[in-house]
């Protein structure tokens, strides 16, 4: 175990001191303790700038599955590093702001923070994991913290709507991810995504290329909110503000973009690929921006606004494809694409992260997110108005932020569809760049909006549930170091080109970087009279107009009726899968055990018989028995007979304990046949379970006298009777079948030299077989918790119910 | 609800009471060497945990669960989580060694009076089996016991 995986799992493995830390340390804000996780781990990442900015890669592995091939290798070039910064960058500030936006008394920090650390452990697994399957495993964690953190609120119902509806839609395409996973698995022989980049000829001739490519891409699209799937990301602004900022809009969100462009070497000489994710990132662009326009709730617009800037970025990725497809040797045209996406996502995480904050802020000092109740802030918050004002106009493209250089080349990027002689891209194509210009028309609009409406205008603070003023310094520091960077960025920001834009783009180009071709970013304001620069023109005449007429637009937004939208659609699937769900168990679910237990036993049967007779076992040979001993004939009376006599108890007591000589029987039958450790398991079990049986005695009902119909009888018998006779038909056929040797002459041999011990049973039960025994503990814990619950739960519903009869009575 | 008075269910059982608490010591006693001598004779965590089980069984059978409750405070939840951690880390030691998962290490040491002993990883995993097993019978025989 290395140090570097040591440092993808510090998050996690610090996680579990919080709660400590919490109770224990009750005076001090637990998140300076937590803080110290991302800044420790940025300043580690960091370092690695010099290995990466000269095209090295580290590589460093921990044998988990070796016979499966499953191994945590962690794997740390230009596009994992990138992430890595972002992870830990943001989530250090974001932890700093957190500590004064959540108190300290009244909130339960201690899960808070597990949560979050939770995340960040995931996110950098998913980052700097080179075995798929080990990715999968973490990209699953990050649904499950971020539904953890969207329902962190858990007593509003908003909450677990928005917490469930982005687990639903997420894990959906994680699953469908898996299914491309074992897909390439199934083509390259191996989970390494460097291994699948090596053999991309042969992924590209299989015929499951363009299935293991689509199930791929659900995976990246619905975590990156692309259409039609970006509706949880809207609902899962109910998580505190820091989360929205964290999770929500810089780091898991673009984990889809990290997907698309880790798999890019893989399919991108595909057509479909290019289509697919420019199509989708495209539109998505156009509905996250239109959409974001008639938000009223300043975190919506915000929600809008991040599903369409991924939108923005993902084209970008699909856009870049075409860099292979290009016959020039010098000066590749079309990287500009993957170039214009690396540094949008970076700029994208420091304005997107800034104005969180800052919404956050307002939120905070005033009580509101609602445009329509807030305005004027401008004189008693300047510095937060500042804040949003660098953070709006770099979203719009303006100069001179770090948004406009990367927006310009997005531009740059579409209008190269002109010049593209492949894939129809020069025809069908030229949609792009139009869908992109109003697409930011819409993106400039609302960008406006956010600090017009909130800070300017008349101010009537008298509606607001807080008396507003200024944050308080430490809550306006990390929102601050994101606006100066935004500034910065856009001034300098040949300081990102060879540092982590240019690595970051090699690893998405290995065969052109292979091919001899260079990857140059060269990022700077003025590149003379451009059709970019004529487009935000453009897009600022067109927008400003937009926004001074808003009012006589804004109705045809009221024009789709809530049925036939996205969300509404979302909430009828589920509303109808709950009552067929119901109709269909009503059918079978009668509510007594014996009804359950005859459709269990037989269900067996009939496998095991239909089994037998598929596989032709019914040939007996009866050569090799042992002599029945007189007391073995004798112990097998006792047992038949007082099995018999259940059947005829009329109370239960006498049944219970005549079930518990059958069970001893059987006990005995172990100890004649030389298995004392199932004879003493037996033993036990029948002495818990009777004791069990005897406990819960007094509260069962009375086994009624007249409960049973004759026919019911008759049924219960034929099962009852076919499952001893399979049982009985299953023990002869494993006795004269033995076409396979047994494994048991491999643990005689073995048991001493591989794993030190004597008893046979008990090194297969923590050894050889270690794995079936972790598991059925962990079923066990599971069981045992639920029939907790679920008797706690019941208990306290009748309790409840109870209290308010009493209460009906008293009235009377 | 069951408005019966609690004491018409009980009656005198004083035989049993005093019983109960010797057998129950012989009982534990007999568990926890089932539990040590799993890897060389018949035994182990889950049979140790199940003895173990039905000694406290015994004891809610001749008191009631109030009483053990007050006898023992065990948190029998916490102890079944406590049981699946100790099972899981000791699967995932092997890890931090370079080793494939639950890689199992044993080694022989030399004790005054006891002589040369082994020392194996499988005694903590099945420490591990051991709690699970306990709480997870406690936890339902306690619920199931408990609420009327």
């Amino acid at each position: 175990m290395s140090v570097l995986h040591l440092a993808i799992l510090l998050p996690l493995l610090a996680a579990p001191f919080v709660p400590f830390l919490f109770r224990a340390l009750k005076r001090i804000h637990t998140g300076w303790f937590v803080l110290i996780v991302p800044t420790l781990l940025f300043v580690y990442f960091f370092r690695y700038i010099g290995i990466t900015s000269d095209g090295g890669v580290v590589t460093e592995t921990v044998r988990w599955m070796p016979s499966l091939g499953i191994n945590f290798t962690a794997y740390v070039d230009g596009l994992g590093l990138l992430f890595a910064l972002l992870i830990t960058g943001i989530g250090a500030l974001v932890v700093l702001y957190s500590i004064y936006y959540l108190n300290k008394d009244k909130e339960s920090l201690g899960h808070f923070y597990v949560y979050l650390l939770l995340f960040m452990g995931a996110m950098l697994g998913v980052v700097l994991s080179d075995n798929m399957i080990v990715m999968y495993m973490f990209w699953e964690l990050t649904s499950i913290s971020s539904f953890l953190l969207i329902g962190y609120w858990y007593e509003k119902e908003r909450s677990r709507y928005g917490a469930q509806k982005s687990m639903l839609i997420t894990v959906f395409g994680g699953l469908s991810m898996l299914g491309g996973i074992v897909l390439l698995e199934s083509m390259v022989g191996s989970f390494s995504i460097r291994e699948m980049v090596a053999n991309q000829a042969v992924i590209v001739d299989s015929p499951f290329f363009i299935p293991a490519m689509i199930l791929i891409l659900l995976g990246a699209f619905t975590k990156s909110a692309q259409f039609p799937f970006h509706i949880w990301l809207p609902d899962a602004m109910e998580a505190p503000t820091p989360v929205s900022a964290y999770l929500h809009s810089a780091t898991m969100v673009k984990a889809g973009l990290y997907l698309v462009a880790r798999m890019s070497p893989v399919f991108q000489e595909s057509s479909l690929w290019l289509w697919i994710i420019v199509s989708f990132g495209t539109f998505t662009l156009f509905w996250g921006s239109f959409n974001a326009v008639k938000q009223t709730d300043l975190k919506g617009i915000l929600a809008y606004s991040t599903v369409s800037q991924l939108g923005l970025i993902m084209s970008l990725l699909g856009l870049g494809a075409s860099a292979l497809h290009y016959d020039g040797v010098d000066d590749n045209i079309f990287m500009v694409a993957t170039i214009a996406a690396i540094f949008h996502l970076i700029n994208h995480a420091t304005f997107k992260g800034s104005l969180f904050m800052m919404v956050g802020i307002v939120d905070h000092e005033t009580g509101t997110r609602d445009i329509r109740k807030l305005g004027g802030l401008m004189t008693v918050m300047p510095i937060t108005f500042t804040i949003a004002v660098i953070g709006s106009l770099s979203m719009a493209g303006l100069p001179p932020f770090n948004g406009f250089l990367s927006k310009e080349m997005f531009l740059k990027a579409t209008t190269k569809v002109f010049s593209a002689d492949f894939f129809a891209l020069d025809t069908i194509g030229l949609v792009i760049p139009v869908v992109a210009f109003i697409a930011s028309v819409f993106t400039f609009v609302y960008s406006l909006l956010i600090f017009t409406r909130t800070f300017m205008g008349k101010p009537h603070f008298e509606k607001l549930p807080k008396q507003p003023h200024e944050a308080p310094i430490g809550m306006l520091i990390p929102p601050a170091i994101l606006a100066v960077l935004v500034v910065v960025l856009g001034f300098i920001p040949n300081v990102l080109s060879n540092t982590l834009i240019r690595p970051a783009v090699e690893a998405i180009y290995p065969s052109l970087v292979e091919g001899g071709q260079a990857v140059e970013v060269d990022l700077y304001f003025w590149h003379g009279i451009t059709p970019e620069l004529l487009m935000t023109i453009g897009i600022v005449a067109v927008g400003t107009l937009l926004f001074f007429t808003i009012n006589k637009w804004m109705g045809i937004y009221n024009r789709i009726p809530y049925r036939l939208t996205l969300n509404g659609m979302y909430d009828g699937t589920l509303v109808w899968s709950n009552k067929a769900a119901y109709r269909f168990k009503d059918n079978y679910m009668t509510g007594f055990i014996r009804s359950y237990l005859i459709y269990i036993f037989v269900f067996m049967s009939g496998m095991l018989l239909i089994s037998m007779w598929w596989f032709d076992l019914f040939n007996f040979s009866f050569g090799e028995m042992a002599e029945i001993a007189p007391y073995e004939y004798v112990l097998g009376a006792v047992v038949i007979l007082s099995a018999f006599a259940i059947l005829f108890m009329r109370s239960r007591l006498p049944a219970i304990i005549l079930l518990g000589v059958v069970g001893y029987g059987v006990a005995l039958f172990f100890v004649f046949f030389e298995a004392p450790d199932l004879a003493l398991t037996q033993l036990v079990i029948e002495t818990v379970s009777v004791a069990l049986f005897l406990l819960v005695f007094y509260h069962m009902p009375d086994i009624s006298k007249k409960e049973v119909r004759m026919r019911f009888k008759v049924g219960n018998a034929i099962v009852s009777v076919l499952v001893g006779v399979t049982v009985m038909l299953l023990s002869f056929m494993t006795l004269s079948n033995k076409s396979i040797s047994s494994i048991s002459e491999y643990y005689k041999e073995n048991v001493y030299e591989l794993a030190a011990g004597k008893n046979m049973v008990n090194v297969v039960l923590v050894d050889f077989r270690g794995f079936d025994t972790l598991f059925e503990i962990i079923v066990l814990a599971v069981a045992g918790l639920g029939i907790y619950t679920m008797i706690k739960f019941r208990t306290t519903a009748q309790r409840t119910k109870g209290e308010d009869e009493h209460g009906h009575e008293a009235k009377k | 609800m069951d408005m019966k008075p609690k004491s018409d269910k009980r009656v005198n059982d004083v035989i049993l009471q005093t019983a109960a608490v010797i057998i129950f010591f012989i009982i534990i006693v007999f568990s926890i060497h089932l539990f040590f001598s799993g890897h060389y004779s018949p035994g182990g965590g889950f049979i140790g945990g199940l003895m173990t089980a039905a000694a406290l069984v015994l004891l809610l059978l001749a008191f009631d669960s109030k009483t053990l409750a007050t006898v023992l405070p065990f948190d029998y939840r916490r102890l079944t989580a406590l049981g699946a951690l100790i099972a899981v880390l000791t699967a995932m030691h092997s890890v931090f060694f370079d080793l494939p998962f639950f890689t199992h290490a044993y080694d022989k040491f030399y004790l005054p009076l006891l002589g040369e002993e082994t020392l194996h990883t499988a005694i903590a995993f099945d420490l591990g089996v051991y709690f699970v097993v306990i709480g997870v019978t406690m936890t339902i025989i306690q619920t199931i016991g408990e609420s009327e």
